[in-house]
């Protein structure tokens, strides 16, 4: 199944937060190795170059790095995956309370909204 | 100059008054897979016909990896005509047969694991096989042949969704950092995030020649919403 990309902006960009929320979604657990360029090309049905391109930023970014010719491999810096994860998720947020704002809700209402829809989506997953 | 696979100068062709290129200057570097778009009749066949040989440029010139065209730019290109051109009388293992003869770089197991993922049966006479079934095979034919340069000209048009994933699958995973690929096609959406560059063609002028994530990072669009844009009517 093809990874699906915004219209707007650079697909490796996109490749890079994918990869990004496996990483801190622990889909990957600290120091594990990633697949090679081509099979992660492959899955995504992306361009090699471009998914060379979104590896070469991670590990400039740290979350990634390179054993000589062993592989690439995610970082084992704990504290590292979970600012990288609150980012992501403060990145969700101010995005939902911009959105709410616009539809005119208080801080008030955003919270009991928030509350009553957290209850019900966790009552559905629970069954 | 070393990481150039194809290269054209002040290259122009006439079809009597009718001018299908128009004195364009290109150069294609290796290891990239490059799509060369354009609507009908920009002359995006054209191009490709010139680089296997099968016209001759009314002015200037083309070099593939070094040479004028002829047997050593056929040697290292492997080519997929618009249009197919294999004897309908044969069965789909004579033509597989018939490459391994014809080329060197030419490898049969490839072939025939590929004709197995899509379910072709090796034994049918090619008369026998869908319009769709018969370009799978003509593809499969290109792709399993080691080459520098592969030239598809439209290889997704005639094909179902299915078949396309797997084609554009196909084409990651032969992929050879060392060799380039160029898919001329106008179906841009379908392919566009296996495309490193491209090349906007338009009345036998070259528009741009860009990285698609240049395009989208300087105009905000897709390949595709951005083409449009440009060649709207």
């Amino acid at each position: 199944m093809a990874w699906e990309f915004d219209n707007d902006r650079p697909i490796y960009a996109q490749i890079l937060e994918y990869i990004m929320v496996d990483i801190v979604s622990g889909k990957y657990n600290p120091g594990d190795k990633l697949p090679s360029v081509r099979e992660l090309a492959q899955t995504a049905a992306v361009n090699p170059n471009t998914m060379q391109k979104a590896l070469t930023e991670l590990e400039r970014m740290g979350m990634v790095h390179t054993e000589r010719t062993a592989g690439r491999y995610i970082t084992e810096d704990l504290e590292k995956i979970q600012r990288a994860r609150l980012n992501i998720a403060k990145k969700h947020a101010v995005v939902f309370i911009k959105k709410m704002k616009e539809l005119g809700y208080s801080k008030t209402e955003i919270n009991d909204l928030l509350q009553k829809h957290i209850e019900l989506w966790e009552a559905e997953v629970n069954g | 100059m070393d990481n150039i696979i194809w290269e054209c100068e002040k290259l122009s062709k006439r079809y009597g008054k009718k001018v299908a290129l128009d004195g364009i200057d290109l150069r294609l570097e290796k290891g990239k897979i490059i799509g060369l778009l354009g609507p009908n009749g920009s002359g995006k066949t054209t191009l490709i016909k010139l680089s296997n040989g099968l016209l001759a440029p009314s002015r200037g010139k083309i070099r593939i990896d070094g040479h004028n065209i002829g047997v050593e730019t056929k040697k290292v290109v492997s080519y997929l005509p618009e249009r197919t051109y294999l004897e309908d009388g044969l069965k789909v293992y004579q033509i597989v047969e018939l490459f391994q003869d014809f080329y060197e770089d030419f490898d049969a197991s490839v072939a025939y694991d590929m004709l197995k993922d899509l379910k072709i049966n090796p034994e049918l006479r090619l008369r026998t096989l869908s319009k769709g079934t018969k370009e799978k095979v003509q593809l499969i034919l290109v792709m399993s042949r080691r080459a520098k340069l592969y030239m598809l000209d439209e290889p997704i048009g005639g094909v179902d969704p299915a078949a396309r994933d797997y084609i554009l699958e196909t084409i990651i995973k032969n992929y050879n950092p060392e060799a380039s690929i160029v898919i001329s096609t106008h179906l841009i959406h379908d392919i566009e995030t296996i495309l490193e560059d491209v090349v906007f063609i338009q009345d036998g002028h070259i528009l741009l020649h860009k990285s698609v994530d240049e395009i989208r990072e300087e105009e905000g669009k897709s390949i595709d919403e951005y083409f449009r844009e440009v060649y709207r009517c």
